[in-house]
């Protein structure tokens, strides 16, 4: 499927090809939401594909979530491949219940009867002063709620990848973007290629601290690997791709080499995805760990939207370095043999 | 690869004795769950229609076979109407392993597949949105099916009640949103939450037709559901009809149903459809041995299902995720 030739794409435009191929690949597939279609999307993500593909495969829908949503749930539910853009991940919560109760739900309490091929793309983030309504990091949710695939890619090759494996997917997905990656340019193959969810990636070899991460925060954390190794701190940087399904795998793997565990992410800490990642390590490899996990997260308070204000709500590389400066620094014990 | 669901269709017109049997089928099966929860032998709750068995079974006469329902969790009459088996209703409600969701949903959540039944749905309204993506699936494939969306007169001040006729409206969907309207809402009289007489004005306000009907009449909900499919069919789109009906029994067991008279619930029991159903018949020319032995037959039939059910296992606890995705991690 993948054509092997790669040229630079911007994230959007990855994220664009992706919807587009699968858009020619399967008649069952069709896209939802504001402003998809003669507008293009509010980031541009879906320009052109209207004119493509036409109005019975782009569908410009009210500003109606919990409808076009429960729609694309029944769509789904008798065969079709709907892709949904909400706007906002924000806007989940107007659609939390044909989300969660519905999408989530339907094949379990039919016995497996029914499948819900349903993609949810979506964005998030802190960045452009959008405040505490448009911000939100809200990948926990998905994780907490058994149902969704949950996909949170960093790369413009991933953006790609990833959404055509939700889109193959027999079972609900949410591809969650970033507001701020969208420009960001990188490697794309060409032709059709899905990434395969649950197998992180290593943006980042290193032999004293494993970072684990996801989203544009990848990016802090491999600037903050940067600050660290010019230190002598080598920080293994582990891109977690997916959510669910997690790869512990490989975040074990790195810990075993290193001893040393931060998670990093914009989502807030309490009950956080940093918070499970952390529960879990401990739980499979305590013997391993030669300092306690630590979390550099989004502060528990709502998104603030002064410039100032934001910058400090979000975490920072220097947060990233500082923490991992504590944590190779509290060693106090060698690893045991 | 999910393969589009599709149900197969060409069927006889049902005979007068036909609709009968459907309506005491359903009857009967609500009853014989009433007395299997008050011997504990159903588990959490139970919502039932009895009394309201025309609306669905209108609708069933009023559609084609293949049409789709999206039921709510007052439910069993419509899976019933579409075909669902009495082994397969009573081994869901007895959480059986022969029950129709193999024992995961439950009386509420009554779905099949091969039969054109959605699972009942236990949040108010969240049926209304789902219909529209099955109308919108059906109509992108140009597919000549209709969904009917059964909904009780509580839904219609839910957001979803409202998103989701919008939709409809500006999608042309062929789709029938179909209102039973019991005049209470769970446990709320109707006059105490919405200033307006007729629930099927509020399909104005989207633009398209809102009809009442007697729906203690089986004849007359199929009358005026056929009409609201054939117009969904030929590309005219949704219509609202609010079928005016009333439940017998208590919201759920143990309702002490203090929002009604005793002489509230007696005058419309002298309206009730089965009654109805068996006077047309005789007034037919039919005898009253053929209807007795239609009676003894569908009473029969519910008797062996119920047996089979309670002698059925439960599932295995070892296939306890059976229908989620296979990157599901449940082990504990």
């Amino acid at each position: 499927m993948n054509d092997g030739a790669a040229r630079t794409l911007t994230y959007r435009e990855a994220v664009r090809e992706a919807l587009w191929l699968e858009l020619e690949n399967d008649p069952d597939v069709f896209l939802m939401g504001e402003d998809i279609g003669q507008y293009g999307g509010v980031f541009k993500v879906t320009a052109g594909l209207l004119d493509r593909f036409g109005p019975d495969r782009i569908l410009d829908t009210p500003i109606s979530e919990a409808g076009f949503v429960g729609a694309a749930v029944g769509a789904a539910m008798v065969g079709k491949r709907p892709v949904v853009e909400l706007m906002f991940m924000d806007f989940a919560f107007v659609a939390a219940d044909q989300l969660l109760n519905q999408a989530a739900k339907m094949e379990f309490l039919s016995g497996g009867q029914f499948r819900v091929p349903l993609t949810i793309r979506t964005q998030q983030g802190v960045g452009s002063g959008t405040a505490a309504q448009h911000s939100q990091s809200l990948e926990a949710l998905f994780m907490h709620i058994p149902g969704f695939s949950v996909a949170v890619p960093s790369t413009p090759a991933d953006a790609k990848g990833l959404l055509a494996s939700a889109i193959r997917s027999d079972h609900p997905a949410i591809v969650i973007e970033h507001k701020a990656l969208y420009g960001i340019k990188g490697e794309v193959a060409e032709g059709l290629y899905r990434t395969p969810f649950g197998q992180a990636a290593i943006r980042r070899p290193g032999s004293d601290v494993t970072i684990a991460s996801y989203s544009r925060t990848v990016h802090v954390a491999l600037a903050a690997a940067d600050v660290l190794a010019s230190e002598g701190i080598e920080a293994e940087v582990i891109d977690l791709r997916t959510l669910v399904p997690l790869d512990y795998d490989t975040i074990l793997d790195s810990v075993g080499r290193t001893g040393r565990l931060v998670v990093a992410h914009e989502g807030h800490r309490n009950v956080g995805p940093g918070a499970e990642i952390a529960a879990r390590v401990a739980e499979l490899a305590w013997r391993e760990l030669r300092a306690p996990i630590r979390r550099v997260c989004g502060l528990d308070i709502p998104v603030p939207y002064a410039a100032p204000l934001e910058a400090a709500w979000l975490p920072s590389a220097e947060d990233i370095a500082s923490v991992v400066r504590e944590t190779v620094g509290s060693a106090a014990s060698p690893k045991p043999a | 690869m999910v393969a589009a669901m599709n149900v197969p269709v060409a069927e006889a017109k049902p005979s007068r004795l036909d609709t009968y049997a459907s309506l005491i089928g359903i009857r009967g099966f609500e009853e014989r769950a009433q007395d299997l929860f008050s011997r504990s032998l159903i588990r959490g709750s139970i919502h039932l229609g009895i009394g309201q068995e025309a609306v669905a079974v209108g609708a069933r006469l009023g559609s084609r076979p293949g049409d789709l329902v999206v039921p709510t969790y007052r439910g069993h009459a419509y899976a019933l109407a579409w075909g669902m088996s009495f082994d397969a209703a009573f081994g869901e409600l007895l959480g059986r392993v022969t029950g129709c969701c193999r024992g995961r949903g439950g009386s509420k959540h009554f779905a099949d597949r091969e039969k054109g039944v959605l699972p009942g749905n236990a949040i108010v309204a969240a049926g209304l949105p789902i219909g529209c993506g099955t109308a919108l699936a059906d109509r992108l494939d140009k597919r000549d099916r209709v969904t009917i969306v059964p909904f009780g007169d509580g839904a219609t001040n839910q957001a979803a009640f409202h998103e989701a006729l919008n939709l409809a409206a500006v999608w042309s969907l062929p789709v029938v949103f179909l209102c039973e309207n019991n005049l209470y809402g769970e446990m709320t009289p109707l006059a105490n939450i919405v200033r307006i007489e007729r629930l099927s004005d509020r399909a104005a306000a989207y633009g398209f037709p809102g009809v009442q009907v007697d729906g203690m009449d089986v004849d007359a909900v199929a009358a005026v559901v056929g009409e609201a499919t054939d117009r969904a069919r030929s590309g005219g789109g949704p219509t609202l009809v609010e079928a005016l009906t009333y439940r017998f029994c208590g919201h759920m067991p143990g309702d002490t149903e203090p929002y009604r008279t005793r002489e509230e619930v007696d005058r419309w029991r002298e309206r009730d459809p089965i009654t109805g159903q068996r006077e047309r018949m005789l007034g037919d020319g039919l005898a009253e041995a053929d209807i007795r032995g239609c009676d003894d037959s569908v009473a029969a039939a519910l008797a062996a299902a119920e047996s089979a059910a309670l002698a059925a296992p439960p599932p295995e606890v070892s296939d306890i995720a059976l229908g989620t995705a296979e990157w599901m991690e449940w082990e504990r």
